[in-house]
């Protein structure tokens, strides 16, 4: 190293250090989100954003790698704690794979929760689900049934086939087909790994291999759109329902169109409101996440802690012809 | 028949021909020539890539920026459609093509004038369109509501029994053929890769060349921005991401050599058709999402050992006809 490069370290060191002092006072929270550019994360943000105000003391930082990877994440966690940030709140890509990363970070006296989606119980304090995973798998069947007076085949287009969240929805949802929907017929389950090619190739894939599909339910914002166009493009309007999660901005026009009769999906700005206020809250307030503790998400209410230490914040909402104008103003 | 046979198109065809055979056996519909149409409407957008990419690998480059350079070309049209809505399709379409050019421009002056190998240019200016979509955008997704109805639809209608996105692929197909076969233009962009020295002594500006490439694979990725973004219906930062992998495996599947002056405009569009009916096929003959990956791996890979072969076996002939005069 040269003696320039030093210098410039040494400056950039100094720098770094006075900046640090300078917002000692304030509560750093980082918002790290599966990745930048989303619309659903950037709805989040607005939500963290709010809580920050409301809480006065709480300097946000918002952040996530460019491509949705755990790898990418984990440098930026690493970052995070180099920084010497006082709260983690982490949507994963990986559930596994973060443990040592904010494993890492907790020893260095960082709060570490995540939300959205999980991180395995040891690498984090608590975990805020947007809902719970019952009444999501629940929902997104619902959804295509409210539509199916007499039943029949439907499919799941899901997202990546290793998808922690998916996965876990999907199971619920076969474990409530026997009993609550009899009629509904489930015939497969592909996975378009949140790319919208992938997402394209394997709707059309479902409607040539299932020709009398009524419905496709697509529990991943990126599939429900691409499974829609399809049914869109191939004139199956009215024969094939569309249904799923997905952001109202961003699908109205299918709802417009009749591809879709409604989906559903929870608040992603209360979400981040509500992952913020639980950082906060444990940084902070210094209360202590165990199974059975009740604590406060600011103007959502409360959470309920259970075995795992996870929480969930409340039922997907639903979105039809008669509200989706108003909300897709919003996300 | 054994002539045709030394032609490696003559092999992909007859691959392709075995492929869809064995999922007609899972799939009988497969093979029907409304699918198969279907087929190549899907894989249109890949095949005008692979044509732009060929161009470049073939003076001995490579185009990494593909995918990112649609994707900001993707973000630009979008944007502007949403917020003019009254801008006329066919101009969008000049601007996506200008603003891919003057991307591929960039990557080919840096090689050109700098002499920078294509593949560190391409990997930086790949991180830097991407982030300048993100820039640009500031992070947020253009919507289907916000595109209108001509934007979609353009490559939608159809023309003559076929949509105007097969069209179009057709109409690139027979561009780059007359390019590659009959303009000097495309002679020397052979020349510059088979043997760069000897295509100065014979007058050509390989540099120049080189820049030329690259220019048309912008183009092509700015074409292919509009026509990405009006099919999936939505712009985001994510669009293409590490769609750079196909096109190349589509060159090397179609016979371009990677070391620079071999391929053809045949080979790289029935690599592209492999490739997309093996993506198409999938779905529909119920494997599972893990062995998908491991099939279509496993295809580039046998593809690029059958061309490496095929190649090294060329080099005997030549060498053994040399001796023999």
């Amino acid at each position: 190293m040269s003696i320039w490069k030093k210098l410039l370290v040494t400056a950039a060191f100094s720098a770094a250090m006075v900046v640090n002092a300078a917002y000692a006072d304030n509560v750093k929270i980082a918002l790290v989100v599966k990745s930048l550019g989303n619309g659903f994360f950037d709805a989040a943000n607005k939500g963290a954003e709010e809580a920050a105000k409301e809480l006065g003391d709480v300097e946000l930082i918002y952040t996530g790698p460019t491509k949705a990877t755990a790898e990418a994440q984990i440098e930026v966690v690493n970052a995070l704690i180099a920084q010497k940030v006082n709260a983690i709140a982490i949507s994963a890509n990986d559930a596994d794979a973060l443990v040592p990363a904010l494993k890492k970070a907790m020893e260095r006296g960082i709060t570490v929760i995540s939300w959205d989606s999980g991180v395995a119980p040891e690498g984090r304090q608590l975990h805020l689900n947007p809902s719970d995973t019952n009444l999501i798998g629940e929902t997104i069947i619902k959804l295509a049934a409210d539509y199916l007076p007499e039943g029949g085949d439907v499919a799941i287009l899901s997202a990546a086939s290793t998808a922690t969240n998916q996965n876990a929805w999907i199971d619920a949802a076969k474990k409530v087909l026997p009993e609550k929907f009899p009629k509904i017929n489930l015939v497969a389950t592909v996975y378009g790994d949140d790319d919208s090619a992938k997402s394209t190739d394997e709707a059309k894939g479902l409607l040539k291999s299932y020709p009398n599909l009524k419905a496709i339910i697509a529990p991943t914002t990126v599939g429900v759109v691409a499974a829609a166009q399809v049914v869109t493009d191939e004139g199956l309007i009215g024969k094939v329902n569309v249904t799923g999660l997905a952001l109202p901005s961003e699908f109205k026009k299918f709802i417009d169109n009749g591809a879709s009769q409604a989906v559903a999906l929870w608040n992603p700005i209360d979400l981040g409101y509500s992952a913020i206020y639980l950082a906060h809250d444990l940084a902070v307030k210094k209360e202590e996440a165990k199974p059975g503790a009740t604590l406060s998400i600011g103007r959502v209410g409360t959470v309920t802690l259970d075995d795992t230490n996870s929480a969930a914040m409340a039922p997907p909402f639903q979105f039809d012809k008669s509200n989706i104008e108003e909300f897709s103003k919003i996300y | 028949m054994k002539n045709l046979f030394k032609y490696r198109e003559a092999w992909l065809l007859l691959a392709i021909a075995v492929v869809v055979g064995l999922i007609s056996t899972r799939f009988p519909a497969f093979a029907r020539p409304d699918n198969l149409a279907q087929v190549f409407n899907d894989t249109s957008i890949l095949m005008i890539l692979a044509l732009g990419q060929m161009v470049v690998i073939l003076t001995r480059g490579i185009d990494l920026s593909m995918a990112a350079n649609l994707c900001f070309t993707g973000m630009v049209v979008a944007m502007l459609n949403a917020a003019y809505p009254g801008i006329p399709i066919p101009l969008l379409i000049v601007i996506a093509l200008a603003v891919g050019l003057v991307l591929g421009a960039i990557n080919g002056l840096l090689v050109w004038r700098l002499d920078i190998p294509s593949i560190v240019v391409t990997l930086g200016t790949l991180t830097i369109y991407r982030g300048a979509t993100f820039v640009l955008s500031g992070g947020a997704w253009v919507n289907a509501d916000q595109m209108s109805p001509a934007f979609i639809g353009f490559q939608r209608a159809v023309v003559a029994g076929i949509p105007v996105l097969s069209w179009v692929a057709i109409g690139v197909i027979a561009l780059f053929f007359v390019l590659m076969t009959r303009t000097a233009l495309g002679r020397s962009i052979y020349a510059a890769g088979v043997n760069p020295t000897a295509a100065v002594y014979a007058g050509i500006n390989v540099g120049r060349t080189q820049f030329v490439a690259f220019c048309i694979s912008g183009m092509i990725s700015g074409l292919c921005g509009y026509l990405w973004i009006s099919r999936y219906v939505i712009a985001s930062v994510e669009v293409a991401n590490g769609y750079e992998l196909n096109i190349i495996a589509a060159c090397v599947i179609g016979g371009v050599s990677i070391a620079g002056g071999i391929g053809s405009v045949g080979g790289a569009v029935l690599g592209a058709l492999f490739l997309g009916i093996i993506s198409n096929a999938l779905p529909v003959i119920n494997i599972s999402p893990f062995w998908q990956m491991a099939i279509s791996g496993s295809a580039i890979i046998l593809a690029v050992v059958l061309n490496a072969r095929g190649e090294r076996r060329q080099g005997r002939i030549i060498l053994k006809k040399a001796e023999a005069r």
